[in-house]
């Protein structure tokens, strides 16, 4: 049986191995690619908790009125799927453009506003 | 709100409420209207304001005469102006007795001063200015004889101080002249501490401003002892500013500075009696209060002698003028002190028409000789009959000559002192006796013996605007000298009124029944001695400065002490110069708190700026640039969160 804390467990990893990428790539892609790793992470537990807190889609739950099904964490999750996407288009595109004026992705190197 | 109060005839003021309002707000108008639109058309200004001021004298006329006819009542028209939390304060008007004097004297001799002034201003570049800050001053004066509350009063009282340092630094440019106007400013300021000081005194007590409310806390006892006297003696440091008594009348002399119709009208006739005014208005309180009527004698006994000993040996006419000034408020404190309190008014009375014509007069002199160095006259009696007539008239007035005015009020005054106090009636004759001995040694050295010449027109002072010769002193115009003949007027019979105490029964209504001593009856034994003081002063100034039987010198000489001590002024300037104004406040206190602006305030702000400089210094080298460096540092952060959260909330 898969409680919920295989599912917690499963995130937190996924989570601190992202957050590790975040931190140590010297390649803003490979940053980049750490931040999509953490939030999906986040994804993973929010449909967890949507799960294991009673919202599992009962048909016959869709058709009451008055005590909709706990779909919230599903929700959220299409919300932050789009948002990641649009964020990674952006950061690309970004990474793109600084690669064009500064010859590098390199983050340790993009230090303009250093004293 | 109306209140009426009755005389002892059972009557009371019917004049029109607003006719006094007018009174005020006449010169007021002036003033607004100079200052705004014909400062720089002078003939039109000095029209309006003597307009002005003539409408305030014949209401102030009405009014007296509605007053006299009931024989002094009291009447007062009062209204809420605002509140401040508990406080009330009201803007009203009083009219009794003593209010009509005071607005009759304020106004016939503010018009007359004001008309003398066409000629003697006459092509000054301030033309304008002057009669705007005239204006201001008579409206202020007018004010300040009409508040009924001791708040409004003040208002006045200050508004009166603003217009005196105005016109005595009229001409600024002058160093000494902007020098005087400080120093009246200051000097009357310590007094004025005083007067606020027992305005907070009376309210913390008892809650109110209004003159005829404390005139019955004195009555019913409510107001007594101590509080009594803090109050009387505070309410004489503010006589004693304004009025220019012994130890603060150094800024008489000096306010000279001022163009002499100034010097007629404020630091004469009106201004400096203010404080007289203001004790009168309160007498009851100094009356109920021994200690402060002995202090209010015996301080003005002071000043009768400082000024009187120190105007003989002025060589300029105008200080002469001034310390005699100063002498004679001492006689009207000295007449409060011993009860005189329809006496010192009526002092007041008649030394404002005396004194204005005695300053009037120096001025015509020094229109025709450019000078007011008496060792450069002489003579001036033949070439300036009109001016020396009046002058002389005013003179043997202000000694006390029988029966001009200046006679009948320092005789009462003599009279009050005898009954009440031996002491201050010994004063008060010595004092006499040098007052025609000063006076007619300025008569002698003016008016007879040779011409010296005057002072030699300075073609090169742009400032001056000197139109005569003074090599060939001519008489002034009869702008000038209209004024002087109607003073004079004033100076033989204002006197008159005292006859049969009938000045005295109107003065007195308006104070509360029962409150007043009963005054003694005319003595022909004082009259006489004083007619024989006043005659014995003016042969000793014949004898040493006309006939010269005894050398001035050689009195010098013989009583150099004394004369040192007077010339350097009982050295009353040094002290207030070196040791207050130098030492204490320029070395001492000045330096105390520049120390602490630099130390305490400067460093304070420096300091903090030093805090910011020094920690961002270090704490510069965290801002790396490097984006992963904060994330860490986000991380950590959530992680020490986190932990903590865990340790406060175990599973």
């Amino acid at each position: 049986m898969l409680t919920i804390e295989h599912f917690l467990t499963v995130g937190a990893l996924l989570f601190c191995l992202g957050l590790v990428i975040a931190l140590s790539k010297r390649n803003a892609i490979g940053v980049l690619m750490g931040i999509e790793l953490m939030l999906n992470s986040v994804n993973l537990t929010l449909i967890a908790f949507s799960r294991f807190s009673g919202g599992l889609v009962d048909t016959s739950a869709l058709h009451n009125k008055d005590f909709p099904p706990e779909i919230g964490g599903h929700a959220f999750v299409a919300f932050v799927i789009t948002v990641a996407a649009a964020e990674a288009a952006v950061a690309l595109a970004l990474a793109v453009s600084v690669y064009r004026n500064r010859q590098t992705v390199e983050v340790d190197q993009l230090d303009l506003l250093k004293l | 709100m109306t209140e009426l109060f009755a005389a002892a005839t059972g009557e009371v003021p019917g004049i029109s409420e607003a006719v006094l309002w007018a009174i005020i707000v006449a010169p007021l108008a002036a003033f607004v209207a100079i200052t705004l639109y014909v400062r720089h058309l002078p003939k039109i200004a000095g029209y309006l304001s003597i307009t002005a001021i003539a409408a305030s004298f014949v209401l102030s006329l009405i009014t007296l005469v509605d007053v006299l006819g009931a024989g002094g009542g009291v009447a007062i028209h009062s209204y809420e102006w605002f509140q401040a939390g508990p406080v009330e304060f009201a803007l009203g008007v009083r009219i009794d007795g003593l209010t009509a004097v005071m607005l009759v004297v304020v106004s016939s001799v503010s018009l007359l001063v004001q008309v003398y002034s066409q000629g003697y201003m006459e092509g000054d570049p301030g033309y304008g200015r002057y009669y705007a800050y005239m204006s201001l001053f008579i409206t202020a004066m007018l004010g300040l004889v009409l508040a009924d509350n001791l708040f409004m009063l003040f208002i006045f009282w200050e508004l009166v101080g603003l217009s005196s340092y105005l016109l005595i630094g009229f001409w600024f440019h002058k160093p000494s002249a902007a020098a005087a106007a400080k120093k009246a400013f200051i000097v009357t300021r310590i007094g004025d501490l005083g007067l606020l000081a027992a305005i907070l005194l009376i309210w913390t007590r008892h809650e109110t401003f209004a003159i005829h409310e404390i005139h019955d806390l004195v009555i019913s006892g409510a107001l007594a002892g101590t509080t009594l006297t803090l109050f009387g003696l505070g309410l004489f440091a503010g006589a004693v500013g304004k009025s220019a008594q012994f130890p603060l009348h150094v800024w008489l002399p000096d306010a000279m500075e001022g163009p002499t119709p100034v010097s007629a009208l404020i630091h004469a006739a009106t201004m400096v009696a203010a404080g007289v005014y203001l004790m009168a208005r309160f007498f009851p309180v100094i009356e109920a209060s021994p200690q402060a009527l002995d202090t209010v004698g015996w301080i003005g006994a002071a000043t009768v002698i400082v000024g009187a000993s120190l105007a003989l040996v002025q060589t300029d006419l105008k200080r002469v003028l001034a310390y005699s000034t100063i002498s004679q408020l001492g006689y009207m404190m000295l007449a409060l002190g011993v009860f005189g309190y329809a006496v010192a008014v009526f002092h007041l009375f008649t030394h404002a028409f005396f004194k204005a014509l005695l300053f009037l007069g120096s001025g015509s002199v020094n229109h025709a000789t450019n000078t007011f160095d008496m060792r450069r006259m002489g003579g001036l009696r033949t070439v300036m009959p009109i001016t020396f007539w009046t002058f002389l008239i005013g003179t043997l007035s202000l000694s006390g000559v029988f029966p001009l005015a200046g006679f009948w009020s320092k005789d009462e005054i003599l009279l009050e002192a005898w009954v009440n106090d031996r002491a201050l009636y010994v004063v008060a004759a010595v004092a006499s006796f040098v007052t025609a001995l000063y006076m007619f040694r300025a008569i002698f050295m003016t008016f007879f013996g040779e011409y010296k010449g005057g002072e030699p027109v300075d073609h090169e002072d742009e400032d001056s605007h000197f139109h005569g010769d003074p090599a060939h002193p001519h008489e002034s115009s009869w702008v000038m000298t209209v004024p002087l003949l109607v003073l004079t007027a004033g100076a033989i019979a204002a006197g008159w009124w005292g006859w049969g105490k009938e000045f005295q029964h109107f003065v007195d209504a308006a104070v509360p029944e029962g409150v007043l001593h009963k005054a003694p009856n005319f003595s022909y034994w004082i009259a006489i001695t004083s007619s024989i003081i006043a005659v014995a002063g003016i042969g000793t100034a014949w004898a040493i400065y006309h006939r010269r039987l005894i050398s001035a010198d050689d009195i010098r000489k013989t009583a150099f002490p004394i004369a040192a001590v007077l010339e350097r002024k009982f050295f009353l300037d040094d002290l207030y110069e070196r040791a207050f104004a130098i030492n204490i406040f320029q070395r001492g206190w000045n330096r105390l708190v520049e120390q602490f602006d630099t130390l305490a305030v400067d460093g304070s702000v420096n300091g903090v700026g030093w805090v910011g400089q020094q920690s961002s210094r270090v704490l510069r080298h965290a801002q790396t640039g490097q984006v992963q460096l904060y994330g860490a540092g986000i991380a950590a952060g959530v992680f020490i969160v986190a932990i903590i959260v865990f340790i406060a909330n175990p599973l």
